[in-house]
């Protein structure tokens, strides 16, 4: 029994990554119709960007408060950077190029930032810090869920609060429904839509920097390659859920972790990633609209 | 006289979600005539062409082809557009899709592919029989254009025509597939007056050479000049059917596009 | 000359990727060592790199701009490159194809074996950018999981010759079949999906190929592979290693010659019209008669056919396979090769495999860089000159004017 509420816990932190890094391609999706490749990259530069501040300042001597903070911030603006930069060099000259270019686009982009990751720092792995201590009050249950997983669950869980009301209830997040609509018809009423595309992939990298930071104190370790996996299996969980669809990502995302725990546990863990794969596929094949999305009719 | 049924649509119903396009529609295209659709926009008469030639499944009803030559009918409901097409039913789009970065040439020439056989082998070996097809491909290709008056801009690439051009140009290629029903979805739009007139034209030398023509158009004028009879759609169903001039009078027509529209 | 709001933006631009790139540019830490490594020279280099390029990207948009309009007002065709017009001219081209033929065949004796190796590597690169260039460039399918399928063809010969002993002339059609049976098996369900999702399946497809080989200890001997596989023979002659470096060579030659002829042919016939009408429009298409699903099927298994003979000849020229050589960055390198040469143009894959391949083979500080250049390639490419190095154009036909 414990065993199976360890993996439980397991497969929900690993569901509740996918989902910080799920949303940004769901989101980009929803408005753009973009399968962003490079999102996982955005992810990637997070977990570098939070890596390096904070070992600096863990060699200065800050606090471990104040070190989890600035290198959670730090990530998220700089991976915000990247995002909202990315967009404007390979996507957006291309708003109107037909619809495999901004594909190949982001692929070449995601290529582009391994390497320039690679270069610029190592191709090593990097030990990280451990910046989530081990709570005393989680004493009893250490031996079931660890003190990271609980701040994965508790800080995903904030996230996914304070995006939905954003969404919901903000004049940009009715802006950013309006254009994932329909873009034209949002131009016309007077949002500025390059802005909105803008702002979400702002957000969604966001999200997948913290993501990053979360994934590499838990784990202990990074390199310039860690994006490409999580990337790919982030985007299974966003078909999963319906790609283009807000909690759809989310589900799909516990879905995955949930089973990607439960098939390694108790099966074997030798195949653990052709089994996403595997689901990938199956997915795209059988029900491409996923959990939650909308079946596309074809417009003659 | 009355000719043979080709084409015969019995309670053809097409449902999207909650919104019903077509429902329960009757009607029938007979040979050699050109039996016009008309209708308020959103009337279902596209719907009703992609049910025809394949690319919706209709949700009820049936879609009978009687090929000239074949005994048995056959039903044409969730067959795959290409088998349509081999069947003998060809069309043009509302909003035109040529293949834009192929010459005008090529576009014809792809509309000869279900007619032709050259495979794998034939195109890398290229034999007598494949050169030989080739060769009439290219050649019957040519005549349809010079028919369509695009003689001059055969090398020319598709998108590049005027939207008149682009127009004839369909036309042409669905003729490439030797159908005996064409369906031309709304073939006049955005062609200025003279262009309207050799449409009118053009229009009428296809039905003269044996092709039934289904026609879907807005300009009243060529309706009334051209169809033999007129089939009038009003939120998925057929409202009247008759000659030019019955339709005309018709006071269900008159409310529908008077009501609707002024 | 430059305007000076226009230079007032590219200060803005390097002021942004310095600071954007700041923390990984220049800060290096060493978090055994405990110490930082601050680089502020990297930051220097990003600021003025990203100012030329800034200032040299706005001036080709401008001129650009000036190109478009100045065609508007004359209404006349797109200028084509010299070298482009060369191209499309039937005896240039031939004396070009003799030319480059007669330099080929002499290259073995004007250069070094190590050059020779390096040279067959790049053609092998050509045929398999040929060969993508059939289902990416012709039928607008856009696989990221090509590299599988020249992973079935290394892995075919290998495994056959380890087990069976059977030779490389044996295995040549074997390992091109099981390529395109395997490309027709993954076709058949995946090539009715949409052009964004056959590249992710087509993508995680070849991962899963690799993830088996490199886990499947008993049938593929796991990430280790398989060493020992036999060169190609000749007659049962015994060659030696320069001997068999000169004979791949030249068989890479005939190889890239027949892929080329049969390319070709494919490309000006009915299955290669309904091709590129499929890349064009798929509804129109059907419409027209054309199935579907046959035609893709086709280009999928061609394609792959050609991967698993480049697959064999791979295996057969190191005589070792292992999984490490068939990652997602192989499909991503030919990739490249087939969107820098022109979607559909035979000439400019050529020449796009052969800047790629042999570029930084020549170019040793640009080693480091090769996949960075890729990346940097795609996306080049698709923002400024997305038809690539040479566009390819339409065959043009002569009527009579009678007719």
């Amino acid at each position: 029994m414990d065993y199976f509420v360890e993996l439980l816990f397991s497969g929900l932190t690993r569901g509740a990554i996918y989902a910080l890094i799920a949303l940004g391609y769901t989101m980009v999706y929803g408005i753009i119709g973009l399968i962003n490749f490079a999102h996982g990259e955005i992810y990637m530069i997070g977990a570098f960007t939070s890596f390096v501040v904070a070992t600096v300042l863990s060699i200065y001597g800050f606090p471990l408060l104040a070190i989890v903070v600035l290198a959670g911030v730090c990530a998220a603006i700089w991976s915000s950077a990247y995002g909202y930069t990315i967009e404007k060099l390979a996507y957006k000259p291309l708003r109107h190029a037909p619809r495999l270019s901004p594909l190949i686009s982001a692929i070449g982009m995601s290529i582009f930032l391994q390497n320039y990751v690679l270069l610029a720092q190592t191709s090593d792995f990097l030990p990280f810090p451990e910046l989530i201590p081990d709570f005393a009050f989680m004493e009893p249950y250490a031996h079931i869920v660890g003190s990271s997983d609980l701040v994965i669950l508790v800080t995903t869980a904030v996230l996914m609060v304070a995006l939905t009301i954003l969404i919901k209830f903000t004049r940009i997040g009715k802006a950013m429904r309006a254009t994932a609509q329909d873009r034209t018809m949002a131009m016309l009423v007077g949002i500025n839509v390059d802005r909105i595309i803008s702002v979400t992939f702002i957000i969604g990298s966001g999200l997948a920097a913290v993501g990053g930071l979360l994934v590499a104190s838990h784990i202990g370790q990074i390199n310039f390659y860690i994006g490409f996996l999580a990337g790919i299996k982030a985007f299974t969980a966003a078909v999963l859920g319906g790609i283009g669809s807000i909690p759809g990502a989310v589900i799909g995302s516990l879905i995955l972790g949930l089973t990607e725990s439960f098939a390694t546990g108790y099966i074997s863990s030798d195949y653990e990633d052709v089994f996403a794969f595997s689901l990938l596929v199956l997915i795209l094949i059988f029900k491409p609209s996923g959990i939650l999305g909308k079946a596309e009719t074809k417009k003659v | 006289m009355m000719s043979e049924t080709i084409l015969q649509v019995t309670g053809l119903t097409m449902d999207f979600g909650g919104i019903r396009a077509l429902d329960t529609l009757d009607f029938e295209v007979r040979a050699g005539e050109i039996l016009a659709l008309i209708g308020p926009n959103g009337a279902g008469k596209t719907t009703l062409f992609n049910c025809v030639t394949g690319i919706y499944t209709p949700s009820g009803g049936d879609i009978l082809l009687y090929q000239p030559g074949v005994r048995a009918r056959t039903r044409l409901n969730g067959l795959k557009p290409n088998h349509v097409a081999e069947k003998g039913v060809a069309r043009t789009f509302q909003n035109i899709r040529l293949f834009s970065k192929m010459t005008v040439l090529e576009n014809v020439m792809v509309g000869r592919h279900c007619r032709t056989k050259a495979f794998i082998l034939g195109a890398v070996f290229r034999d007598r029989k494949t050169r030989a097809e080739e060769q009439a491909i290219v050649e019957q290709s040519y005549a349809l254009l010079k028919e369509v008056g695009l003689a001059a801009q055969v090398n020319e690439l598709a998108g590049n025509l005027s939207y008149g051009a682009q127009r004839r140009l369909e036309i042409a290629r669905a003729l490439a597939t030797e159908p005996f029903l064409l369906l031309l979805d709304e073939p006049a739009a955005g062609m200025n007056p003279q262009e309207t007139i050799r449409l009118v034209q053009l229009i009428g030398k296809i039905r003269d050479q044996g092709h039934a023509i289904l026609l879907i158009e807005h300009d009243m004028k060529l309706v009334m000049t051209l169809s033999d009879r007129i089939v009038v759609m009003d939120y998925g169903r057929k409202i009247a059917e008759g000659a030019p001039e019955e339709v005309r009078s018709n006071k269900e027509v008159i409310r529908a596009y008077l009501g609707e529209e002024g | 000359m430059f305007p000076l709001k226009d230079l007032k933006r590219s200060l803005l631009v390097s002021l942004w990727f310095a600071l954007l790139t700041f923390p990984l540019m220049v800060i290096q830490v060493d978090p055994i060592e405990r110490v930082v490594n601050w680089r502020w020279h990297n930051m220097f280099f990003v600021a003025m790199g990203s100012f030329v390029i800034s200032v040299v990207s706005k001036v080709f948009f401008a001129q650009k701009e000036q190109q478009l309009a100045r065609k508007r007002d004359a209404g006349d065709e797109v200028s084509e490159t010299l070298f482009q017009r060369v191209l499309h001219e039937p005896r240039a081209l031939f004396l070009l194809s003799m030319a480059s033929l007669v330099f080929a065949l002499a290259f073995p004796f004007l250069f070094s074996t190590y050059q020779t190796n390096v040279m067959t590597t790049a053609l092998m690169y050509v045929v398999l950018g040929l060969g993508l260039n059939i289902v990416v460039g012709l039928a607008g399918l856009l696989d990221l999981g090509y590299v599988a399928f020249y992973a079935v063809g290394a892995y075919s010969y290998a495994l056959l010759n380890h087990h069976f002993g059977l030779g490389f002339w044996t295995v040549l059609p074997v390992g091109g079949l099981m390529a395109a049976f395997f490309g027709i098996l993954l076709g058949f369900p995946v090539l009715r999906l949409r052009g964004d999702y056959l590249a992710i399946v087509t993508l995680g497809f070849g991962e899963i190929i690799r993830l088996i080989l490199e886990n499947w200890n008993d049938f593929s001997m796991g990430p280790s592979g398989i060493a020992n596989i036999a060169r190609p023979g000749l007659f049962g002659l015994d060659l030696n290693l320069n001997m068999a470096i000169l004979y791949l060579y030249y068989l890479m030659i005939a190889l890239l010659m027949i892929t080329v002829f049969v390319v070709n042919r494919l490309q000006d016939s009915r299955l290669g019209r309904a091709w590129v009408a499929l890349r064009e429009d798929e509804i129109a298409c059907q419409a027209m008669g054309i199935d579907k699903t046959r035609t893709k099927l086709v280009a999928f298994a061609l394609g792959a056919f050609w991967a698993g003979i480049i697959g064999v000849v791979f295996a057969a020229k190191t005589t070792f396979v292992n999984p490490a050589s068939f990652t997602f960055l192989e499909s991503a390198i030919i990739l490249s090769i087939v969107v820098l040469g022109g979607m559909g143009s035979i000439v400019g894959v050529i020449f796009a495999a052969l800047i790629l391949i042999l570029l930084p083979e020549y170019l040793r500080f640009l080693s480091e860089y090769r996949m960075l250049v890729f990346g940097a390639i795609l996306v080049l490419m698709m923002v400024f000159r997305p038809e690539g190095l040479i566009s390819n154009r339409r065959r043009i036909y002569q009527f009579k004017k009678k007719g």
